[in-house]
């Protein structure tokens, strides 16, 4: 097994070399980087190259360790045992299996993806060591142990609003996911959308990079900001002209694509006004 | 085998285990990576490096530690002198088939093959192209690439690939998330669950299984039982010191104010200058038109509340002793009044301080609050944190 990318994905060899990695050496590989640089994307991506299944396990605040192994239904048990149906003499009746159960339990092995680890409680990856380790767990219910019959590719991403526990880093390869440079970018502009005209992406990407470079922007426009970008552009059929515009509008066109903050948006028209006195 | 490398790493402070080393090891073993430096430094990051806070370091390390291979890749000619002989051995050893082994026995074994590549390197001048002896491309000698010898010790890949590779560690892309934090969010927040008292209190929305089991058993009919959810009851009011000397400590308190605002549901904050006096405010930017009198603060806030003072407390001692001593203001009461007010209604309070507690002794201020807080004075650190929340769950 070997990742090289997708026809709908480029990976840095930097990726690749980490993906592998951790497809060799059946250990996690725990994916970090700005909001909007594919890193749930890359599960999918790694799931489709690889041909195998994909598990997305989403995690939440209020998502505990155990929702990922089992969880016991009592109140089932408890209700049907009152009904007097016969199924409540099974205790495995009632132990509905998790995202990480189901990846131990498939007969080929699956990618699964531990979406958006860090918004979970601070003790939740502490809680997961064991698990993702060994790829075995034991069922205190049933008194059996659970254990992977194809170790899973599992792919962690984190936003990095909490920190991780060491001994869970550990235990994982990581990468980080940079912001591409601008050659990446129109190599990435071109995968999604071929035969674009060559020069509506250079004015495009040129004035995207500018944006990004302007101090003190709350939230910087990421990879999918840009393609959603793009796709407007081209739906709207703006000309690159168009596009370049003067020092006066310092705002670009259709500029609600990039800048997702208000706070963002009046800078740009504070900047816009100062060009405009200064013209 | 890379061990010196492992070593470096740990005294460049890159929080690097020995399991992660074994990894890296496993990895190698495995084949993940082969002739390729760019590769090898990709898996290694991958492996070792776990915070892109790290990557820099890392970077600098590599380019140091590894600065042989850079040489015998380079256009310039081979180092011959750097040239990193483990690495070569390692790649070697792995690749020869059997027959080429005993041609390197024949040569006199691996370490005279090593001698007299070493010598090879050293009479080479220029690009060499065919041949047998001399180290280039498409050649019988054991050395150099896309010869007979494919799988020889592959020395300068016309793509000069490895040259782009030393660029990348080189570049250092990740400087700016080098930033030596000290006392993370993280380390800050584990501090504050010391201060913890569970309680079930609201309305009962949690299923009670062992109250039901025994409820049922009671009865002899299903009678569901539901229970309050369990909640941390812990109240926290926390006095900012803000301006002026605490513009050091702002990236600390600023830490320590969100890991509080994360843990605790009951939490308030309020800002003051130098010293506590009859108002605070809770919006610097609007620090002197709302202004919240102390006093309303006491009414509202009940004295189970944990009570937090974050400040350096370094100030004129007529700041804390006279009326009239604030540096902002005419303050009809003195700031130990005001303080002594607060610390009669709140019991459970203590002043956490930002400057290293080794200097306290040489400000009079800090002495005159410690006083006044009974000893309840504690540094930012971790541990003075951890007795910070153990005095106030008391």
């Amino acid at each position: 097994m070997h990742f090289d990318g997708t026809d709908a994905y480029i990976a840095e060899k930097d990726l690749t070399v980490a993906v592998n990695a951790a497809i060799q050496l059946e250990k996690p590989l725990l994916v970090k980087g700005e909001p909007g640089t594919g890193k749930t994307e890359l599960a999918r991506q790694v799931a489709s190259a690889l041909g195998l299944e994909l598990l997305e396990w989403h995690v939440k605040s209020t998502t505990k360790a155990q929702q990922g192994l089992y969880e016991y239904d009592a109140v089932s048990r408890l209700r049907d045992s009152q009904l007097g149906d016969a199924r409540f003499n099974d205790i495995r009746n009632y132990i509905r299996r998790g995202k990480l159960w189901e990846a131990f339990a498939t007969d080929q092995r699956v990618v699964l993806l531990i979406d958006e680890i860090d918004k979970a409680d601070i003790e939740f990856p502490n809680d997961l060591l064991q698990e993702l380790d060994r790829m075995e767990f034991f069922v205190y219910e049933t008194g059996e142990t659970i254990r992977a019959r194809n170790r899973p590719i599992v792919i962690i991403t984190s936003n990095n609003e909490k920190e991780l526990p060491d001994a869970f880093l550990r235990r994982c390869f990581f990468h980080y996911i940079k912001f591409p440079d601008a050659e990446t970018l129109s190599r990435i502009v071109d995968v999604h959308y071929p035969g674009i005209k060559r020069s509506l992406v250079n004015a495009a990407l040129a004035q995207f990079y500018d944006l990004r470079e302007v101090p003190g922007l709350k939230k910087k426009p990421s990879t999918s900001e840009a393609l959603d970008w793009i796709r407007l552009l081209v739906a709207d059929d703006v000309q690159p002209e168009d596009l370049r515009g003067d020092a006066k509008n310092a705002l670009p066109k259709l500029h609600g694509a990039l800048l997702k903050n208000e706070q963002d948006v009046h800078l740009f028209e504070r900047l816009a006004f100062m060009a405009r006195r200064q013209g | 085998m890379f061990i010196p490398f492992f070593l470096e790493l740990k005294a460049a402070k890159v929080p690097v285990s020995l399991r992660e080393f074994l990894t890296l090891l496993e990895g190698l073993d495995a084949d993940l990576v082969t002739y390729d430096v760019e590769g090898f430094y990709y898996l290694a990051r991958a492996a070792l490096v776990k915070d892109e806070r790290f990557i820099d370091r890392f970077d600098q390390v590599f380019a140091h530690v590894f600065k042989g291979i850079e040489a015998v890749s380079g256009d310039g000619g081979v180092d011959a002198a750097n040239l990193p002989e483990e690495w070569l051995r390692r790649l070697a050893e792995k690749h020869l088939s059997e027959e080429e082994k005993k041609l390197v026995e024949a040569l006199g074994g691996f370490d005279k093959l090593m001698e007299t590549l070493k010598k090879r390197l050293e009479e080479q001048k220029g690009r060499h192209q065919g041949g047998s002896k001399w180290i280039g491309t498409a050649g019988t000698s054991p050395f150099g690439a896309y010869g007979y010898n494919p799988e020889g010790i592959r020395i300068g890949q016309d793509a000069s690939r490895h040259r782009r590779a030393v660029k990348v560690w080189d570049k250092r892309d990740f400087r700016n998330f080098d930033d030596n934090v000290e006392i993370g969010t993280r380390n800050i927040k584990v501090a504050l669950k010391r201060l913890r008292r569970w309680v079930r209190a609201g309305a009962d929305e949690e299923f009670d299984l062992a109250g039901t089991i025994r409820s049922t058993a009671e009865h002899g009919y299903l009678d569901v039982r539901t229970r309050p959810e369990r909640r941390n009851a812990v109240k926290l009011l926390m006095f900012f010191d803000v301006g002026g000397s605490m513009d050091d400590h702002i990236r600390v308190v600023e830490e320590l104010f969100s890991a509080a605002r994360a843990e605790f549901k009951h939490m308030d904050y309020f800002y003051f200058h130098n010293c506590l006096y009859e108002g605070v405010w809770k919006d610097n930017r609007r620090r002197h038109s709302e202004v919240l009198p102390t006093f309303d603060v006491l009414r509202t806030y009940g004295s189970d509340y944990r009570v937090i003072f974050i400040g350096d407390a370094a100030m004129s001692p007529y700041e804390i002793a006279y009326p009239g001593g604030s540096v902002e203001h005419w303050n009809k009461e003195a700031g130990h009044v005001w303080l002594s007010r607060l610390l009669g209604h709140f019991p459970h309070a203590a002043w956490i301080n930002p400057t290293p507690q080794n200097h306290w002794n040489y400000t009079h201020s800090i002495g005159m609050i410690r006083e006044l807080f009974a000893g309840r004075m504690y540094p930012l650190t971790l541990g003075g944190l951890d007795q910070a929340t153990r005095e106030l769950s008391r």
